[in-house]
């Protein structure tokens, strides 16, 4: 018998040849871009012009498959109610919040169930934001298999680090209606340092800066032999350079209001929104730009210099830098004590943007990988060290502080903001009332004092508390942030032992119905998806058993008879041969026979262990 | 060394051993091992106090980047990332592991949260009920006079002046605490660490305070 003995959590998959690639996925405000990692070397996927960047747009024509990308960005200014840009901005975006940005958004929003995810009218379809978001990650997992030449079926996702609990668990069901399984939700900064770090082998305290397009991070790591540690982050999940774009949109608009009033539709913003990112990009590198606005109601001639530009985002730069402080003063470390800057996000070629930044930390910012492709490049990395084992290691943080909304709508903090993840915490309450037998929680996420300035994530309701007098029951409430920084609560009345437990989802989430329709919907082999990964799941589990069972002949193979061995040997084979072929409930079923035909093997074993350990103390008593 | 038997279904029938049994292989495994010596497998944490899961002995004068390296040698063994391909118990696991570490390491990295766990655990609490003293009085009087300047102070920089006075008495306040640590005075460890904790407290005040006073003069 061939033994072979992995280091743990090493162990090879069976089939490995049957599963797909693990591919890296920044999922941008603006451009999306996938990359692979082969031997610690990550390669964009490009297409054939070389571009990395997928434009994150998406066109719904009636009919038709949605068109992601440069195809559909084209299709903006002449259709642009059929176009959804920068729907990242609204991932785990309530109906409520929406309603509550009315104006400021260029679409139009359909109903939504109660307390439940916004829904846009597009055309003649209702889409959440979740489902759009699927749309550009199976256009370009499409894209990956087309240039790989191989199926893509595992990713891992980056989120902005600020990304509150409710947009990332939207990212990861947008991931998995899209067909691909999330093998981490890395964090934006932490996936470009990774990048920086493993490319330069640098060591000590760097800084991330990263401005994308909705979005702005900034997260202080520290580096050191392979190690990756996030020690404080911070940011703003709606500050970005779509906000330039509407500053700039803002200031076209009123010049034209001179001359044709101030009351312009959805789509003339979204026309001009288009038109000034334009001239925005185009005054980055050269200076001034000029040009028309085509509105449906007609042009209009505009200009934009620098220097206009730059008097117009000044006061959105200055908050950039008032956040990297905060997290500089949550670390306790000082500017001067830090080793380099990184750059990150499309919008850090505002040269502006550079300029600030190097004077707030008195040294010029590395920006040597392309900003809009570096943070693919880490997750990329991040795929490969999961899937094929690696030496370094990523230790994240909770971006923000997690708590439960207690009496008079204040918020007891359970879980500080910048804990390691994963981490799981308690908090003890009680009843106030004589006889009540059900307590609510509403949990929340973010810094401030009043439930209210905080973010929903949900709310949930123990029952059945036997009847006490107040302050007697003791209800413990449990929350657990696992390595991708998602919640989980629950709750448990001591003297009972009644349980609640919640998957932090539904405040503005998918329900799981809702989830499981549009998995439905969506692809058309759902049901063979989950069956696939049924069947895997069963061969690795029925591989540990195996493994485990080698491991223990070659210790303890004496205390079994030539016979014994005989019959293991043959329910194992059983096992191996179920494995080869692809009947779960065979696998299944064979595993289970090897665990009850090796039951006698482990008792002997266990025997053995004691009367070691007996025999091992009775020496140390005699020695002591 | 404490050896504490482990929580396992099998186990209740034997004599508190050294060892358990390994989830994965049924075989014996030690009592404090994190990976099973036969079939490797890992094996969940088991309640220790924060120091000994770091392989530390229990003491207030412990350097951090020692700490720092113990938790990342640990982490490297057991973060979740390292099971990625392992069966769904063993990922569980891992993660209750690293849950275990970090919360060794988030409490014995920072000086004042390692004085108080120290405290609790040589059976003196700070915040425990009915032990406050007269002592702790008097520091509840000097927060409270101090809480009040503060909010009488009219601007950033008469903030940034208390701040600095409640460092500077902070950065004392620890000196002693190591040195009554360092005596085996655990009654004067106990009172500096309280004072500790309130001008932490109150330095977290004072930068809010900052905040909204920078917020009010860039309004107005």
């Amino acid at each position: 018998m061939l033994l072979q003995i992995y280091e743990p959590g090493q162990t090879p998959l069976p089939h490995e040849n049957e599963q797909g690639l693990a591919v890296g996925i920044d999922l941008g405000t603006t451009n999306t871009v996938v990359a692979l990692a082969r031997d610690q070397k990550a390669e964009i996927v490009r297409d054939a012009r070389g571009s990395g960047l997928v434009p994150s747009v998406v066109a719904y024509i009636d009919g038709a498959d949605p068109l992601v990308g440069e195809m559909a960005r084209r299709q903006l200014l002449d259709r642009p109610e059929i176009v959804v840009s920068s729907i990242k901005r609204l991932m785990g975006r309530g109906a409520a919040d929406l309603a509550r940005l009315g104006g400021q958004l260029p679409y139009e929003l359909g109903a939504a169930a109660e307390g439940g995810m916004a829904r846009l009218k597009i055309g003649n379809r209702l889409l959440t934001p979740v489902e759009i978001s699927a749309d550009i990650l199976r256009a370009v997992k499409e894209r990956a298999e087309l240039a790989l030449g191989r199926n893509v079926d595992r990713a891992v996702v980056t989120v902005p680090a600020y990304f509150d609990d409710a947009a990332r668990t939207a990212t990861r069901d947008a991931a998995r209606l899209a067909g691909l399984e999330v093998l981490r939700l890395v964090a934006e900064p932490t996936a470009a340092a990774l990048a920086y770090g493993l490319d330069s082998k640098s060591e000590g305290v760097f800084a991330i800066y990263d401005l994308g397009g909705g979005t702005f991070d900034f997260s202080l790591l520290r580096l050191e032999k392979g190690v990756f540690q996030v020690l404080a982050t911070g940011g703003d999940a709606a500050l970005g350079g779509d906000d330039f774009d509407h500053a700039v949109a803002a200031k076209f608009l009123a010049e034209r209001a001179s001359q044709s009033g101030d009351e312009f539709s959805r789509d003339e913003v979204k026309q001009a929104l288009a038109t000034a990112r334009l001239a925005k990009e185009c005054v980055s590198s050269q200076d001034p730009w000029e040009g028309e606005l085509m509105l449906d109601a007609g042009d209009s001639r505009h200009s934009l210099t620098r220097a206009e530009l730059e008097k117009l985002i000044e006061p959105l730069v200055a908050r950039t830098l008032k956040i990297a402080a905060g997290v500089l003063e949550d670390a306790g470390v000082k500017p001067d004590a830090i080793d380099g800057t990184v750059l990150v996000g499309g919008s850090t070629r505002v040269p502006l943007v550079r300029a600030k930044v190097e004077e707030f930390f008195g040294k010029v910012p590395l920006a040597d990988i392309n900003p809009d492709e570096v943070v693919a490049v880490g997750a990329a990395l991040q795929a490969e060290a999961l899937t094929a084992g690696s030496d370094t290691l990523l230790l994240d943080v909770l971006p923000l502080s997690l708590g439960l909304e207690t009496m008079g709508g204040i918020v007891e903090k359970i879980v500080e903001r910048n804990t390691p993840i994963p981490v799981a915490r308690g908090q003890d309450f009680t009843t106030y009332q004589d006889g009540q037998t059900a307590m609510s929680f509403h949990v929340v996420q973010g810094e401030r004092e009043m439930a209210d300035q905080t973010r929903s994530l949900a709310r949930f309701e123990l029952d059945g508390i036997p009847p006490m007098v107040a302050g007697a029951a003791r209800i413990r409430v449990r929350f657990a942030v696992d390595a991708d920084g998602l919640l989980s609560v629950s709750a448990e009345e001591s003297t009972t032992g009644r349980q609640a437990r919640v998957e932090v989802k539904p405040s503005y989430g998918l329900t799981e119905d809702e989830m499981a329709d549009m998995l439905r919907a969506s692809i058309d082999n759902a049901e063979a998806d989950m069956e696939r990964r049924l069947l895997t799941e069963a061969r690795v589990e029925a591989r540990r058993a195996i493994n485990a069972l080698e491991a223990a002949f070659a210790v303890d193979a004496d205390l079994l008879s030539e016979a014994e061995r005989g019959s293991i040997a043959a329910v194992q084979e059983t096992l191996e041969r179920a494995m080869s072929q692809s009947d779960r409930p065979a696998i299944q079923g064979a595993a289970e026979a090897l665990e009850h035909g090796t039951k006698f093997f482990a008792e002997r074993r266990m025997d053995r262990g004691i009367r070691k350990a007996l025999a091992g103390r009775n020496v140390a008593e005699i020695g002591g | 060394m404490q050896i504490t038997p482990l929580a396992n279904e099998s186990d209740s029938a034997r004599p508190a051993a050294a060892f358990g049994v390994c989830w994965s292989c049924r075989g014996p495994v030690a009592a404090a091992s994190l990976f099973c010596a036969t079939c490797k497998a890992i094996q969940p944490p088991q309640p220790l106090d924060h120091f000994a899961r770091l392989g530390l002995i229990p003491g207030f004068d412990i350097q951090v980047p020692v700490i720092d390296q113990l938790y990342f040698g640990f982490q490297r063994q057991l973060h979740p990332d390292r099971f990625a391909n392992a069966t769904p118990r063993a990922r569980q696991i891992s993660q209750s592991q690293a849950v275990a570490f970090n919360d060794a390491y988030e409490t014995l990295k920072s000086p004042l949260a390692r004085a108080t766990y120290l405290l609790a655990l040589r059976g003196l609490p700070i915040d425990g009920e009915g032990s406050h003293t007269i002592r702790d009085m008097e520091l509840l009087d000097d927060q409270l006079e101090r809480r009040e300047k503060l909010h009488e102070a009219p601007d950033a920089a008469a903030v940034e002046k208390l701040a600095a006075a409640a460092r500077s008495d902070a950065a004392a306040s620890l000196s002693e605490v190591a040195a009554a640590f360092a005596a085996g005075d655990l009654a004067a460890a106990r009172l500096a660490t309280l004072r500790l904790k309130y001008l932490d407290k109150f330095a977290d005040e004072a930068r809010n305070r900052r905040a909204l006073l920078a917020l009010k003069s860039e309004s107005a």
